[in-house]
């Protein structure tokens, strides 16, 4: 592997992982506070990549249609919390898992009836068309380089609603001790539906920038989803460090295992075992640490 | 002390299944052929879930190792069912005892996801067996035959499949009553207590993980010689929710009820998809509401109406009248 080759691909790691972070965020959010695995967050990331489709052909500005998908996927979040998991909040585990599983069989379904079976293109906005040199011989996609961007200033941006608003307070002390938060009279409701919002708004942006990467079409989010769950188990279910890195572990290992496991054993071995790369690792996570990296939540 | 109420229930089933093939309409034959095989693999979900107190999300992968496994012996060249079966059975053992082994020891919602993501892997694997067909799945040339005898003829696929189902349910009802059972449902309700009286857990759960894992994959199969077509996506995460979604369709812990909610679940995705090509969208919400409304699934609800009818109900009903 030429070093070119190398830092090629570390940037397409990266990207890949802060990705996944994006849609790691709200999963572990979720977990962390209201105690609820969303299989549905796969799906918010479809509708973010399906709505940014719809706001683009019909605006023909990604600057109007980024802003007015977001506000989309957070309407359609805030509304799967309140009709659907609020109910099943101190429900056992089946109960959600299959509700959201319902959920997600409903989106799939529903983005087919409204935009069609076929996967829709959408163009790569044309300010960030085209590649720069970022090393000596090495060109690389603006537009990859500005997801990068946008998903570090996300981070960034939780980053201070965590640490520094009342909001983030509250979050912090629902993870740790949610009894105690709805003890001094916080309106646990209105939080848990912020919480579901915000995580909302980052799978559907994550939804967003893929799209002119990939296609969308029905079911994108749900292999993103699982790899998004080996992320978290990775880095330990229910803490946003531990999410994090097991983002951009995930992330980094997945984009070199492609490059280089079908190098490695060959090209028809390698299409299995590059398949199962990611989930070898978090086999091995498992073996020597039952709770992830970062575990934040025991139980 | 003659029958009782659940032991005619169990009967008139019986006669109805194997009567199911006097329509003389093949389509209800292969339709029943379907409900038995989901039925089996939906059993297997319930074995943990509803014994084990399990909830794994990634019991397609065995019925996909088992359907695969059959199709590539058969391809191979073995035909007769008594071999390539009990080998399917074996290879989605050796898958189960390797996820298993890994997967238990992540607990609760951990579990989940470790099942869910294993599952997928499995998914990715079948995906990439170029010479079967990759992502599009491949073609079994014929049923296998069973001692000498082709499966050909709907009706004798219909009625192994039956046969297999029942004393697939004899066995396991066998198992969770024995003490190896006795020792799983102990777990589900307080693991801490059964370790403090010595009983290590890891090694009961995995076993009955490989246990489930086996019957999944007699499932794949018999899907593999019903549909006489294998690929990738039987071993998709949403056919292991489709199995959940069946076992609480139908009660779970009950085993047979499974069986009524693969019934439920195929009738209903025949029905809707009579109207519309979009039943999931239908469907998808009649699972939430089944979850947020209704408490008891459908075999609970007929054994709750028998036990009305009980004329003297005996003691520890639901110990006693769980024997047959």
């Amino acid at each position: 592997m030429t070093a070119a080759l190398f830092v090629e691909q570390l940037f397409n790691g990266v990207q890949f992982g802060l990705m996944l972070f994006l849609m790691a965020v709200g999963v572990t959010l979720v977990f962390g506070i209201m105690r609820v695995i969303n299989l549905a967050h796969g799906s918010l990331f479809m509708v973010g990549g399906y709505l940014l489709v719809a706001c683009v052909q019909a605006t023909g500005s990604y600057w109007v249609a980024v802003p007015v998908a977001i506000t989309g996927v957070v309407v359609v979040g805030a509304a799967m919390e309140v009709l659907v998991l609020r109910p099943l909040y101190g429900r056992g585990h089946l109960d959600q898992v299959l509700a959201t599983f319902g959920l997600t069989m409903f989106f799939n379904e529903a983005v087919v009836v409204i935009w069609g079976r076929l996967p829709l293109n959408v163009a790569i906005p044309a300010a960030l068309d085209g590649s720069i040199q970022i090393f000596p011989g090495v060109h690389y996609p603006v537009y990859r380089l500005a997801i990068t961007g946008a998903a570090l200033v996300c981070g960034a941006i939780l980053y201070v609603v965590i640490v520094h608003t009342r909001l983030g307070a509250l979050i912090r002390a629902g993870s740790d001790k949610r009894e105690m938060v709805e003890a001094l009279g916080v309106n646990i409701g209105l939080l848990y539906t912020a919480v579901f919002a915000l995580g909302a708004a980052f799978a559907g942006f994550a939804g967003m920038l893929t799209g002119p990467l990939l296609s969308v079409e029905t079911g994108m989010g749900d292999p993103i989803l699982i790899l998004t769950l080996v992320c978290i188990v990775i880095g330990g279910t229910g803490s946003i460090r531990g999410a994090l890195a097991g983002s951009l572990i995930v992330g980094v290992f997945d984009t070199f295992s492609r490059v280089m496991l079908p190098q490695i054993v060959g090209l028809t071995a390698g299409t299995a075992v590059v398949g199962m790369a990611d989930y070898v690792l978090m086999a091995l996570v498992l073996i020597f640490s039952r709770t992830g990296l970062f575990a934040a939540y025991r139980g | 002390m003659g029958l009782s109420r659940r032991t005619i229930v169990h009967l008139v089933l019986l006669a109805a299944a194997l009567a199911v093939p006097l329509s003389n309409d093949i389509y209800y034959t292969r339709f029943a052929t379907q409900i038995a095989i989901y039925g089996m693999a939906a059993m297997s979900c319930d074995l943990l879930l509803g014994y084990g107190g399990m909830v794994t999300f990634g019991q397609a992968a065995f019925f996909g190792v088992g359907a695969y496994a059959t199709g590539m012996l058969t391809l191979a060249g073995f035909h007769d069912a008594l071999i390539v079966w009990p080998l399917a059975m074996l290879a989605a053992m050796g898958f189960a005892l390797v996820i298993g082994a890994l997967s238990i020891r992540a607990q609760g919602f951990q579990f989940i996801m470790v099942t869910l993501a294993f599952g997928q892997m499995t998914y990715y694997i079948a995906q990439a067996l170029r010479d079967y067909g990759g992502d599009n799945g491949f073609t079994m040339p014929r049923r296998n035959t069973f001692a000498g005898v082709t499966l050909a003829n709907h009706v004798l696929f219909y009625y192994v499949t039956l046969a297999l189902l029942v004393i697939v349910l004899f066995l396991c009802s066998r198992l969770v009553r024995s003490e190896f059972g006795m020792v799983i449902r102990g777990r589900r309700d307080n693991e801490r207590r059964l370790a403090a009286i010595g009983i290590p857990p890891y090694r009961y759960k995995l076993a009955l993980f490989v246990i489930a894992g086996a019957v999944a994959g007699l499932g794949g199969a018999l899907m593999a010689n019903h549909a006489r077509f294998v690929s990738p996506a039987l071993l998709s995460f949403q056919v292991s929710g489709q199995f959940l979604a069946m076992v609480i369709l139908g009660s779970a812990g009950t085993l047979i009820g499974p069986v009524f909610g693969a019934a439920i679940y195929l009738v209903f995705q025949q029905v809707l998809s009579d109207y519309t090509d979009h039943w999931m969208i239908f469907f998808g919400p009649l699972l939430v509401a089944r979850v947020m409304f209704v408490k008891e699934g459908v075999w609970g609800m007929i054994l709750a109406a028998l036990r009305a009818h009980e004329p003297t109900p005996a003691p520890l009903p639901a110990e006693e009248g769980a024997a047959e």
